[in-house]
Order: structure tokens, then C-alpha cells, then sequence
């Protein structure tokens, strides 16, 4: 399970917006106990891949551990990571599973249509080793107050074909 | 000095965030991981001993690959080690963009 806020939630779906038709990455921070990683903060990645950044990203080694050195000052871990799809599905690629290599953290995909932010979802990656690991989808628990957008997609839904 | 252990590794490390170790170069810092956590050797290592591709480490904000000696670069207290898994992905569809493309071209 992963719990975020409406804040949270929708930073990472604009910021896979505001990169389009590139792909957006960024850094998970919070805490992680009893298979719930709770996110406190979003932090945006720049996407190292400029060679190819429309279907794929990368994060600088030197980036996360920053990251992760400013987490500590709060008492936060790194517990997942996110990052966008252009007109792809929000579904991880066989890229995203050979390229996962931290067990127990999220893995947050949003599919952007357009400029536009479609679908988000959550998958763990499990495993007790790099030999035995998989992506499993996991259920997102958005708690606050809800945004704005989800009405506006809930409109688009109701849209007939 | 510190050796700063990712999420996904403390489970090897009795949940510990850091060790902390006495050593005069990198080199041994991580053997010295390695001994007080054996079960990490696997994790960090391929079956031929080398670093494995993915792992990176890091000597405060060096990549420890990069540094002139590295492995036998000498450390004091104050350094950090910091082991830090790569991340990378993406739809990895070629041509991905260029169906973009087609898909707003006009009829």
C-alpha cells in the first residue's frame, strides 16, 4: 500500500504534465512499516536520459544520495520513486522491471495523454533478491482533502466513447 | 567511518541505516561490511566478485569507480560510504515519440 496526500499525488501527475513528452522522474521520501510506504514528500529528479528522454529516464546516483541526505535531516527514508509515461500505458515496461532494483520501495507510474495526466498507479517491488524480485500492483491511499482534477477526470470518464 | 545502507539492504543489516566501521581505504570499509553482514556480499556482488552493475558506491560525493584509486582510495572517520542502487526505467518503445507524432498529424 502506498499513502499519500492529494498534494503529493497530484505534484507527481503535474510535474509528468509539465515534462510531456518527456518522462518525469522524482524521489519518494517518508517512511515504510508493515508494507505501508507513507510518503511525506515528492521530490523532483531531473531525468539524466536526455539522449532519449521520451522513453526513458534515469536518476543520478549523486542526486538521490542529496536526497537522501536531506531525508535524514527529517527522519525519512527513501520509500518509492515515480515517473511518467507519454502516451504509453501507466503500467511498468519490461525497461521499468530490469531497471528496479530497490525491494520494498513503490514504483509510481502516470500515463500523460496530451499534456494531460491520465492514469496513476502504484506498483511494490517485492522479492528477496535482485534474482527473485517482481512488481505487483499495490493500492494507492490518497488521504486530505480531494484535488480538484480527480472531478475534472471523473468528467472525462463520463465523456461517452 | 559510515556506511550508509539503502532501504532495500537493511534487511541484511538488522534494519540498521549505517555501520560504522573502522578502515583505511575503501576497500576495506566494504570487506569490513561485508564480514560484520555476510549475507550483503551477495546482494553487492556478482558470483565473479566484482560490483555488480547496478550498485553504486559512492565516497561522499565521488563515485567510487571514477576516483583515480579507487577501491584503494584511503578514508578517514569523517568520510561517508554511501551504497546507492541505480534507478532507471522508462517505456522503453521505440519510436515512441514518433507515434506521438502521427497520432496528431492531420488526416
Amino acid at each position: 500500500m502506498l499513502r499519500l496526500t492529494a498534494a503529493i499525488y497530484e505534484a507527481m501527475r503535474t510535474h509528468g504534465e509539465e515534462t510531456y513528452p518527456h518522462e518525469c522522474c522524482g524521489v519518494l521520501l517518508g517512511r515504510s512499516d508493515g508494507g505501508v510506504n507513507t510518503v511525506e514528500a515528492a521530490v523532483r529528479a531531473a531525468n539524466t536520459r536526455t539522449d532519449s528522454a521520451h522513453n526513458r529516464y534515469s536518476i543520478a546516483p549523486q542526486e538521490l544520495i542529496k536526497i537522501q541526505r536531506e531525508g535524514r535531516e527529517h527522519g525519512w527514508d527513501i520509500v518509492g520513486f515515480y515517473h511518467s509515461h507519454p502516451d504509453h500505458p501507466a503500467h511498468w515496461s519490461s525497461t521499468d522491471f530490469a531497471e528496479a532494483h530497490w525491494l520494498g520501495c513503490s514504483y509510481v507510474i502516470t500515463s500523460v495523454a496530451g499534456s494531460v495526466a491520465r492514469q496513476t498507479n502504484s506498483f511494490l517491488l517485492t522479492g528477496s533478491s535482485e534474482e527473485a524480485k517482481s512488481l505487483e500492483v499495490e493500492g494507492i491511499q490518497i488521504t486530505g482533502k480531494a484535488p480538484e482534477y480527480a472531478e475534472a477526470e471523473e468528467a472525462l470518464r463520463s465523456v461517452p466513447a | 567511518m559510515k556506511i550508509y545502507i539503502p532501504t532495500p539492504l537493511r534487511v541484511y543489516t538488522g534494519k540498521q541505516d549505517a555501520v560504522d566501521v573502522e578502515a583505511k581505504t575503501v576497500g576495506e570499509a566494504l570487506t569490513q561490511l561485508t564480514t560484520l553482514h555476510p549475507e550483503l556480499r551477495k546482494q553487492l556482488y556478482s558470483d565473479d566478485g566484482k560490483l555488480r552493475s547496478f550498485v553504486n558506491i559512492y565516497l561522499n560525493d565521488e563515485d567510487v569507480r571514477y576516483l583515480p584509486e579507487k577501491d584503494t582510495t584511503t578514508v578517514t572517520d569523517a568520510d561517508a560510504l554511501s551504497i546507492i542502487p541505480s534507478i532507471a526505467g522508462g517505456t522503453g518503445r521505440p519510436g515512441n515519440r514518433a507515434s506521438r507524432l502521427l497520432s496528431v498529424a492531420p488526416d
